[in-house]
Formats: structure tokens, C-alpha cells, sequence
């Protein structure tokens, strides 16, 4: 295996570092006594029961530290989505443990699913509303908001009369103005074309870096997760397990067709159809 | 600045997929849709009167079947008795407090049928039984309950409606999408505030679709009940229709006829251009079209 990158940072100190400087990868767990913002405890999710039970997820734990942003990456049926609506408390663990130290938590999905009968304005407006945000201030923060995604001209339209890059930025300032600690996110770009999709990856990581914010972002891209995370998660399918950890080094070239981001998604990609495979057999 | 927050906000391919939808309605466009609605209908009524015509010419009955040319007079004439107008206000006045009735009753049901499991498998079969049975048998049942009085022809009218208005809102609740549900719980709405924000909001085209057409059985209803149960005193428009056949009137109840089409056509543009305004506001109008 060539090296990987020539260029190595001071923050590289993990195990594996002088293999690959640049990438470290990581196979065992972040250790316990770490503050931890989400913390998974052998998270297991079963659907149904009896002899049709399916295994969704399968002794999962995880991890992510404040202000961390980490990709989680799978085959699709891997319990990705399953994993972030547990995290959300939209769904409970069927047995393990999940803890998001009090923190708020807000999720985002692959459509903005925007309330169409309300206006770009009003739907981010809502989400204030449903926080207890008093009238006076909702207005001005919702300006603020849509200010932040680039629509701040375009509040007065509705959804339907928006793109849909648009739309989700619409629905990125409504799960901002949640003021949650922790943005779980669902595949939020599957279903743009790649132009639009390199903008908004641009746009979340500028919103990234202006607040502290926990992200768990969910994706089958493996270059979207190279790009963006600060450690991708690889889960495999049926049940979805944690099977390998990918540290990405900060600082350096992280767009999308960048050698790093290249190289660290083929690296993925290949342990991914390694998993593959083995399910073949 | 302004440009810069445009450029940056529909940059990418998002500039071809807006195409012209960011474009305001000007008021020529108002103006060509308003003509859109109106030619069908006036080319209806040319049609009907070319026929109408028609039939006259051959002679058919001509002893009682009178043309547009006598009956069109007759009409323009009755417009200008007391008589009439009295009789219009008494039917309208019995359409909005029997529509209304069903509107509240029917809406009351739907709330908590739509939400309350048991009361679902009972009760929801009972409003999609009572609507399959056409509004005059009932007049029977209500005029031994009632008497010859408004009450029969509302309690009809209510029986005939509140099922429609009912199954429209039962509808919209179970429809609403789950994904928005989803959203909606994210967001923290709860309880009452789900329902006063999502789940009512998200009903509103089904609910309207089905306050629709209980207006339509409401008015078969109300029609039904004038011919059936005459009251002393209070002139009715189903009561001249009645009057008129009695003396063999054939322009006079004629007028009526195409007064009452007249109240139908006016009462369901309310509702039509109520649903096209629920559905282009939520970008249904246009997909539809397009399909």
C-alpha cells in the first residue's frame, strides 16, 4: 500500500500515525471516560418479533465528543437511519444504552420535509415558536437564519416555489434555529444533483465552524464522508455493526476531488467491499 | 448585496430547475385565467339554449314546452316580483344554518373519530353508510319527527352533509404525511400544538374536498325537503317550483329551474376557487396541471 500523504500534522498522534501519516485509522474504541456528547452503550434494535425479527442494529457503540463531526457510512439497509432516529428518541433501543448528556438534539432528512403551507419564513418561524421563543424576537431571528443558509430574500416564498437545494437550506436553518447541541443528519443531500451538493457541503462546514455543534451525519457516499467528517464510521449491514473507524487529519484539502479525500475514500470503499464480500460467502 | 445573496442562494443547478417559478403573477395573467374559468361555462349555456331551441322548433309538446324566447321573459319578469327574493332568502337562509349545522357536527365527528381508535371502527362505518343513502328517504323518517316544520328539511340536510364533511377531515388526518410528522416532533410540537400546527394545517385540501361535497348533498337535501315539506308561510323556491307544476306554469317553474342551477354554480365557485387556493398555495396546482 502507497503512502497515503506526504504531508503529516501535529495533531496526528493517534495509533497508526507513523504507517499513515495523514490517515490514522483506528480500530479500537474511544475509551470510556472520555466527555462524550452522544454516547452509544451496545446499542441493539430489533423490528418485529419471532421468527420474521429482524436485527437492525447489533451491539452498537459509539462515541462522539462535543463539537465532533462524525460521518457514519454503510450499505443501505445497515441501520444507519434506524441508528439516528434512536439518538433522536424517536425510537427506543430495544436493548443498550444511549446517552446525549441532556443536550438537545435535532434531526434532519434526506427531503426538507418543509410544511408546505407555510412560507420559507414561517417554517423556520414555527421551530422558534415550538421552543417557546417569544414574538418579539422570533421575526429578527428568523431573518438571521435564512441569512445564514443565503435565503435571506426568499422568505416569503414557499417550499414548492423553491428549488431543492433551497429547500434544504430551509430546512438546515429551521434545525438550526432548534438551538440544538447535536444535528443528526440523514443522508440531507442524497437527493441533489453534485454542483448543489458541493455548495451546501461548503455552507454546513462554514455553519459547522461558527458554532459548536455535535454532528452525526449520516450517508452512503463514501466521499461525501471523507469530506466532510472528522471520523467516519463504517457500519456493516444486516445486522449493522461497528466494523472500522477512519480518523480524518484536519487542516489540509478537503474538497471533494482532492487527493486526501480520493484516497481516504478509496480506502473505504475497499474495506467496504471487503464487508461485501464476506456477506457473498 | 442583495444580488450577492441571490447569486449565492440559487447558484448551481438550482438555476434550471427554478425556471420561471420565482416570477410574480402580474395582473394580466389574473385577467386570462379569470376569461380561462369564463368561456366554458358561457359556451355551456349557448349550447344548452341552441338546444333548447331546437327541440321547440320541432314542435314536441308544444302545447305546454315553451321556448327561451318565452321563458327567458317570464324569468326577467318574476325577477322583479317581492315574491321571489322572498322566496330565495328563506332557501338560502335554510342552506346556511342547515350547511352550517352539518359543518359543525360534521367536523366535530371527524375530530374525534380521526383520533380516537375504537370510535373509529364503529362510528366510521356508520358515516360511510349514511352516505350512500340518498337524502329524500329520509324525509319520511324526519317529517314524523318533526313535523312540517324547517327542522325536518335541516335534519336532513345535516344527515345528507356531515358524513362528507367528516370523512374529508378523517381523510386529511390519516393522510398527513409521516415524514412531517416526524419533523413536527423534532421540532417539539406536542399534543394540541401538533394538531393546532401540523396535523389540522396538513387535513385543510381533504377537508375542504369533502366540505365540498357535503355542500352538494346539503343543497339535494335542501331542494328535496322544499318540494316535500310545505310550510305555510314561508315561500320557498322549492315551493314556487311546486306552485308553478300545479298550475302547469312551464315558464315559471322553467325560471325556477335555472334559478336554483344558478344558487348550485355560484355556492360551488366559493368551493372550487377555496380548493384551488388551498392546493396552489401548497404547490399542488401546478404538478396536477402538468400530469
Amino acid at each position: 500500500m502507497s503512502m497515503l500523504n506526504g504531508r503529516s500534522s501535529p495533531s496526528d498522534s493517534g495509533p497508526g500515525a507513523s504507517a499513515f501519516p495523514g490517515l490514522t485509522i483506528v480500530a479500537d474504541h474511544v475509551p470510556e471516560e472520555a466527555p462524550a456528547a452522544v454516547r452509544l452503550t451496545e446499542v441493539s434494535k430489533v423490528y418485529g418479533q419471532g421468527r420474521s425479527a429482524l436485527l437492525a442494529l447489533d451491539k452498537v457503540s459509539l462515541s462522539v465528543a462535543p463539537g465532533e463531526f462524525v460521518c457514519i457510512i454503510g450499505a443501505s439497509g445497515c441501520g444507519k437511519s434506524t441508528l439516528l432516529s434512536l439518538v433522536a428518541g424517536l425510537d427506543s433501543p430495544t436493548s443498550g444504552r444511549i446517552d446525549t448528556a441532556g443536550q438537545k438534539v435535532t434531526l434532519m432528512f434526506q427531503e426538507p420535509a418543509l410544511f408546505p403551507w407555510l412560507t420559507a419564513a414561517k417554517n423556520v418561524e414555527l421551530a422558534l415558536r415550538a421552543r417557546g421563543v417569544p414574538k418579539a424576537q422570533r421575526r429578527t431571528q428568523t431573518q438571521e437564519l435564512l441569512e445564514t443558509v443565503h435565503l435571506g430574500d426568499f422568505g416569503d416564498k414557499r417550499p414548492h416555489e423553491l428549488s431543492g437545494g433551497m429547500r434544504q437550506r430551509v430546512a438546515m436553518a429551521r434545525a438550526l434555529s432548534q438551538d440544538a447541541d447535536v444535528l443528526l443528519m440523514d443522508e440531507p443531500f442524497g437527493a441533489l444533483d453534485a454542483m448543489t451538493r458541493d455548495l451546501l457541503h461548503e455552507e454546513l462546514e462554514r455553519i459547522c465552524a461558527e458554532r459548536t455543534m455535535t454532528v452525526l451525519f449520516v450517508t452512503h457516499n463514501v466521499r461525501e464522508a471523507a469530506r466532510l467528517g472528522d471520523r467516519v464510521v463504517l457500519l456493516s449491514s444486516r445486522p449493522g455493526r461497528v466494523i472500522e473507524e477512519y480518523h480524518v487529519p484536519t487542516g489540509g484539502d478537503r474538497a471533494e476531488d482532492s487527493r486526501d479525500v480520493a484516497e481516504l475514500a478509496a480506502t473505504m470503499t475497499g474495506r467496504l467491499r471487503q464487508e461485501m464480500s464476506r456477506h457473498v460467502d | 448585496m442583495s444580488t450577492d445573496t441571490e447569486l449565492l442562494a440559487i447558484a448551481g443547478l438550482d438555476n434550471l430547475e427554478l425556471g420561471g417559478a420565482l416570477q410574480p403573477r402580474g395582473p394580466g395573467r389574473v385577467a386570462k385565467s379569470a376569461w380561462a374559468a369564463t368561456w366554458p361555462k358561457l359556451l355551456a349555456v349557448a349550447i344548452v339554449l341552441v338546444l333548447w331551441q331546437l327541440v321547440v322548433a320541432t314542435g314536441w309538446k308544444s302545447y305546454v314546452l315553451k321556448g327561451p324566447t318565452v321563458v327567458l321573459p317570464t324569468l326577467w319578469h318574476l325577477m322583479h316580483t317581492r315574491l321571489l327574493w322572498q322566496a330565495v332568502g328563506i332557501t338560502l337562509r335554510r342552506a346556511a344554518e342547515g350547511y352550517g349545522l352539518a359543518l359543525v357536527i360534521g367536523t366535530v365527528l371527524g375530530a374525534f373519530v380521526a383520533r380516537i381508535p375504537p370510535l373509529r371502527a364503529g362510528v366510521g362505518s356508520i358515516i360511510t353508510g349514511l352516505q350512500v343513502m340518498p337524502s329524500i328517504v329520509w324525509f319520511p323518517f324526519a317529517i314524523i319527527l318533526f313535523g312540517l316544520t324547517t327542522p325536518a328539511i335541516l335534519f336532513v340536510m345535516v344527515l345528507g352533509a356531515a358524513p362528507s364533511i367528516a370523512n374529508g377531515l378523517i381523510t386529511g388526518v390519516d393522510y398527513t404525511p409521516p415524514l412531517l410528522l416526524k419533523a413536527g416532533k423534532t421540532m417539539g410540537l406536542r399534543g394540541f400544538n401538533l394538531y393546532r400546527y401540523l396535523i389540522l394545517p396538513a387535513s385543510l385540501p381533504a377537508y375542504v374536498a369533502g366540505m365540498k361535497q357535503g355542500w352538494a348533498f346539503a343543497f339535494r337535501g335542501l331542494m328535496a325537503g322544499e318540494l316535500l315539506v310545505l310550510i305555510i308561510g314561508q315561500p320557498s323556491i322549492g315551493v314556487l317550483e311546486n306552485n308553478y307544476q300545479d298550475l302547469d306554469f312551464f315558464a315559471g317553474a322553467t325560471s325556477i329551474l335555472i334559478i336554483i342551477l344558478i344558487i348550485g354554480i355560484a355556492v360551488d365557485t366559493v368551493f372550487t376557487s377555496a380548493d384551488r387556493a388551498v392546493r396552489r398555495r401548497r404547490g399542488l396546482l401546478e404538478a396536477g396541471r402538468a400530469g
